[in-house]
C-alpha cells in the first residue's frame, strides 16, 4: 500500500485520505482485495474479500490494481538493505525476519534499535509493524497481532502469546475453522489442551500446517533456524593513484590481474566488465564490455577494455580507477591441453568479444535459420553474445548466392506473355535475357503477412553475358490486389 | 568442355588423350603434329586449390553485381565444422547484396556487417589471427584509400602465421596494389547446356584468371562445378591459347550492358 502511494504520488493526485482505497488482485472468482488503507481497515474491509462485494457495501471505495511481483522485489531488496542491523535477514511473503541476536547492543539496546528501524523505514515512506521476540514464530505473531514495537523477553513468550487468536499462527483457514469448532480460539487455549490428543487429531497434516508444531516453534521448544540468502558478491579491483593521471592504460594490467585473482579464488569467470574512472572534479565515467563466454584471462580483459577507452574523458585527471565484474558465471579451473595446442573455441569466444566490443552487438551476428517460405525470412542474425551459430539448413530448391534486401525493382523494356521479361533495365543497364528457368511460385504466408500481400513468381534468368539473376513478378494480372504486377530482382545466382 | 577429344585442324588430326583431369588443354601445334598432353602439364596448369594453403588471396569481380567471385571463393573454402567469418562493408552490401545463407551448404556463418572498409580490415585482421576459424572472407567495394599495400600485407602475414585462409572479394574499380599471394579475376560465362531443358540455364561456369601469383604461373581457366563424384569440387579447363574454345565463347558472350 505504501509503495503504491509512493509511486502514484509521483504521477497523479492521490485520492482523499478519508476515502477507503483497496488494491485488487485477480482471484479465483474475480478480483479480490489485496491491500487496504487505514480508513478501509477501520470500515471493516478485510483482505481477501471480493472487490464487487466490498464495492456494494462501500460505494465510495477507490479500487486500484495491485502489483504482487513488485512488492516481492521491493521486499527482497529491503531484506538485503536491512542487513545494516544484523547479518541474517530473510524476506517473507509479507514481512522481513531479522535475527538480531548479538546485534542490539551496537544500536544502544533493543528498544533503541527498534526506534531506529522505524525511523529509517519511515524515511523511505514505508510504515512498519515491528516486534522483537525470542523465536521466529513469536515475532511473526506479535508483529501482526501484537502492539506496535512490542519487545518480548524469553521468559514471558507464552504469557504474551496466550490471549492472541489461533489465526495468528498463520494456519490455513480450514484448520482454524476446525480449532474454532473444538473451542480452541486462543493460543493459550491451544496450549492448555493435552498434547497427545492434539497430535493424534493433526497427525495427517504436514509440518508447516500442524498447529502443534507451529506452537512449539513459536514458544521456542523446537528449533526454527533462519536460512538467510548469502550476500551478493562483488568482484572489484581498485587502483588508487598518488596524484591525478590522464592515461588509464598503464594501470589496466594490474587491475585485470587483481580482478582475475579474485575471480579465480571464487572459481568464477566474468561475463560483463565495467571500468570506472573517478575524476578529480567529482565526475565519474565508465565503460562496459561483455564477453561471449566466462573468461578469466587478464590479457583478454586488458585488450577488451583498452579497445573501448576511446572517447572516455579524463578531464583534469582521475585518482581512482576500478575494474569490476558486473556479471560472473562459474568457471572451474581447467588444464590446457598437454600438447600445448590452443583451444579453438576459446579463441573464437575471445574473437567475438573483441569484435562486439569494438563494432557493437548488432553488427556481429550468427546466422540462424527459420522455417519460412519467404526467401528473405529464412535467415536471421542473432547477436553473438546472445545465441550460438547453426550450420546452414538444407533448402530443396536452388537459391541465389547473393540476395538484395529489399528487392530492387526493374523496368521491363520488352515483356513476353509467359515467362520473364525478354529485355529489362536495372540500375540503368539494359539486359537481354538469354535463357530462363521457372517459375517457382511462392505464395504469401497468410499467418504472417498482411492481408493483400501478392504472390511471387520467381524466375532464374541468365542474361547474354552469363550473369544469372533471380527475378520475380509480384502478383498476377487480375488477382484483385493492386494494379499491374511489378518485377523485381531479388538475387544473383552463382 | 572435355568432350572435344579429337578435332580437325588443318587436315591433321589432333588427338587428345583423356587423362585423369577433367579438362585438358588443347594445344595447337604449328607443325600440325600429333600432340599428346602429358599429365605433368595438366597438373602444373591447374591451380592446386589446397584448403590448407593459408594465404591472403584476392578475388576480383570482372562485371558488376556478379556472384561468380563469391561462388569461386566459397568453392575454395576448406570444409570444416569451424565457423567462417564473413565481413562486408556497406557499399558492397548495397551494390552486390548480402550472401544468402541457404545457398551455402554446410557452412557456419559468422557475419560482421560494418559500414566502412577500415572496420572490414580491422575485423579481418582480428579474424585472421584467430586459429579457431576455418576461413575469413572480407568484401570491399571500390578502392578505398585504407585498402592499400600495407593493409593487405598485414593481412597476408597474419594469415600465414595463424594458418587461416583469408579471401578478399573486391568489386568495382579494384585494380590496386595488393600483397595478396594470389590474385584472381572472376567473371561469369554463359552456363552449360541444361540436360533436360534447352531454354534453361544449366551448370554455371565462370572464367577465372589468375593474374598474379607467387610460386605459380598465371593463367586463364574456365571453371565449372564438377557434379560427378565429390561435391564442391571445381573443374578447371585451361583457356590460354585455346583457339576453338575462344571462338565458341565469343559467339555467345557479347556484353549487352
Amino acid at each position: 500500500m505504501d509503495r503504491w502511494r509512493r509511486i502514484t504520488a509521483q504521477q497523479r493526485t492521490l485520492p482523499d485520505d478519508a476515502v477507503p482505497v483497496v488494491l485488487s488482485m485477480q482471484g479465483a472468482h474475480g478480483p479480490v482485495v489485496y491491500a487496504v488503507n487505514a480508513v478501509g481497515l477501520a470500515r471493516g474491509i478485510s483482505v481477501g474479500a471480493r472487490v464487487v462485494d466490498v464495492q456494494a457495501i462501500h460505494p465510495d471505495m477507490h479500487v486500484e490494481q495491485g502489483d504482487r511481483n513488485g512488492d516481492r522485489v521491493l521486499l527482497d531488496r529491503l531484506a538485503i538493505w536491512a542487513r545494516r542491523w544484523c547479518p541474517w535477514t530473510v524476506a517473507e511473503v509479507d514481512g522481513i525476519i531479522m535475527d538480531v541476536r548479538g546485534a542490539a547492543h551496537l544500536f544502544g539496546g533493543e528498544a533503541q534499535m527498534l526506534r531506529d528501524m522505524h525511523a529509517r523505514f519511515v524515511m523511505q515512506g514505508l510504515r512498519t509493524r515491528l516486534a522483537l521476540a525470542p523465536t521466529r514464530g513469536a515475532a511473526q505473531v506479535l508483529a501482526r497481532f501484537g502492539t506496535q514495537g512490542v519487545i518480548c523477553g524469553p521468559e514471558d513468550v507464552a504469557e504474551v502469546l496466550a490471549p492472541l487468536s489461533v489465526a495468528a499462527l498463520r494456519l490455513p483457514s480450514d484448520i482454524i475453522r476446525l480449532l474454532d469448532r473444538l473451542g480452541l480460539k486462543t493460543i493459550g487455549a491451544l496450549e492448555a489442551v493435552p498434547r497427545v490428543g492434539l497430535m493424534r487429531r493433526f497427525s495427517g497434516v504436514g509440518e508447516e500446517l500442524n498447529p502443534l508444531v507451529l506452537l512449539d516453534r513459536a514458544l521456542g521448544r523446537s528449533a526454527d533456524p533462519l536460512d538467510a540468502p548469502p550476500d551478493a558478491q562483488t568482484w572489484r579491483a581498485y587502483a588508487r593513484m598518488a596524484e591525478p593521471v590522464i592515461d588509464p592504460i598503464p594501470w589496466l594490467e594490474g587491475l585485470a590481474e587483481d580482478l582475475v585473482g579474485q575471480l579465480a579464488a571464487a572459481e568464477r569467470g566474468a561475463r560483463r566488465l565495467r571500468l570506472t574512472i573517478y575524476r578529480v572534479d567529482g565526475e565519474w565515467r565508465f565503460r562496459d564490455v561483455s564477453t561471449a563466454s566466462a573468461s578469466r584471462d587478464p590479457a583478454h580483459f586488458v585488450r577488451l577494455v583498452a579497445g573501448k577507452l576511446e572517447g572516455i574523458d579524463p578531464g583534469f585527471g582521475f585518482d581512482l580507477m576500478t575494474l569490476e565484474a558486473l556479471q560472473a558465471e562459474p568457471l572451474a579451473l581447467h588444464q590446457d591441453q598437454l600438447g600445448g595446442a590452443r583451444d579453438a573455441s576459446a579463441d573464437i569466444a575471445a574473437l567475438l568479444d573483441r569484435l562486439t566490443a569494438k563494432l557493437g552487438p548488432s553488427k556481429v551476428t550468427w546466422a540462424v535459420w527459420l522455417q519460412s517460405y519467404k526467401p528473405e525470412r529464412v535467415e536471421r542474425g542473432v547477436p553473438v553474445l546472445v545465441g550460438g551459430g547453426q550450420t546452414v539448413a538444407e533448402v530443396m530448391h536452388e537459391r541465389p548466392l547473393r540476395m538484395f534486401d529489399p528487392p530492387e525493382e526493374i523496368t521491363v523494356l520488352y515483356a513476353v506473355p509467359e515467362g520473364p521479361p525478354a529485355r529489362f533495365r536495372w540500375r540503368r543497364v539494359a539486359f537481354l535475357m538469354a535463357r530462363f528457368e521457372g517459375p517457382e511460385r511462392i505464395a504469401p504466408e497468410w499467418w504472417r503477412d498482411r492481408a493483400g500481400t501478392r504472390l511471387r513468381d520467381y524466375y532464374k534468368v541468365e542474361v547474354m553475358d552469363g550473369r544469372r539473376f533471380w527475378l520475380f513478378r509480384e502478383g498476377i494480372v487480375g488477382d484483385g490486389r493492386g494494379g499491374a504486377p511489378r518485377w523485381f530482382v531479388h538475387g544473383v545466382f552463382r | 568442355m572435355g568432350k572435344n577429344g579429337g578435332c580437325q585442324k588443318g587436315g591433321f588430326k589432333v588427338e587428345q588423350k583423356e587423362n585423369k583431369l577433367e579438362g585438358c588443354m588443347i594445344n595447337d601445334s604449328s607443325l600440325g603434329q600429333l600432340v599428346r598432353l602429358g599429365e605433368r602439364r595438366g597438373v602444373v596448369d591447374v591451380p592446386a586449390l589446397d584448403a590448407a594453403q593459408a594465404v591472403l588471396k584476392d578475388a576480383l569481380s570482372v562485371q558488376p553485381f556478379d556472384a561468380a567471385a563469391t561462388a569461386f571463393v566459397l568453392a575454395c573454402l576448406p570444409r570444416s565444422k569451424a565457423p567462417v567469418l564473413w565481413v562486408q562493408d556497406r557499399a558492397s552490401r548495397l551494390e552486390n547484396g548480402r550472401v544468402y545463407g541457404p545457398a551455402l551448404k554446410g557452412l557456419k556463418l559468422l557475419r560482421v556487417d560494418v559500414s566502412h572498409a577500415r572496420d572490414v580490415l580491422w575485423a579481418m585482421e582480428e579474424g585472421a589471427a584467430c586459429a579457431g576459424l576455418s576461413a575469413v572472407v572480407g568484401e570491399v567495394h571500390g578502392a578505398p584509400p585504407v585498402l592499400d599495400f600495407t593493409a593487405t600485407k598485414r593481412l597476408a602475414m597474419r594469415s600465414e602465421v595463424s594458418g587461416v585462409p583469408v579471401w578478399l572479394i573486391r568489386s568495382g574499380a579494384a585494380e590496386g596494389l595488393s600483397a595478396a599471394r594470389e590474385r584472381w579475376r572472376i567473371g561469369s560465362l554463359p552456363s552449360a547446356q541444361h540436360p533436360y531443358n534447352a531454354a534453361a540455364p544449366g551448370t554455371s561456369r565462370w572464367e577465372a584468371e589468375l593474374f598474379r601469383a607467387r610460386g605459380r604461373s598465371p593463367g586463364v581457366w574456365s571453371v565449372s562445378d564438377e557434379k560427378r563424384g565429390r561435391e564442391n569440387r571445381l573443374c578447371f579447363l585451361s583457356r590460354s591459347g585455346d583457339g576453338p574454345m575462344e571462338t565458341d565463347h565469343g559467339a555467345t558472350a557479347h556484353a549487352t550492358g
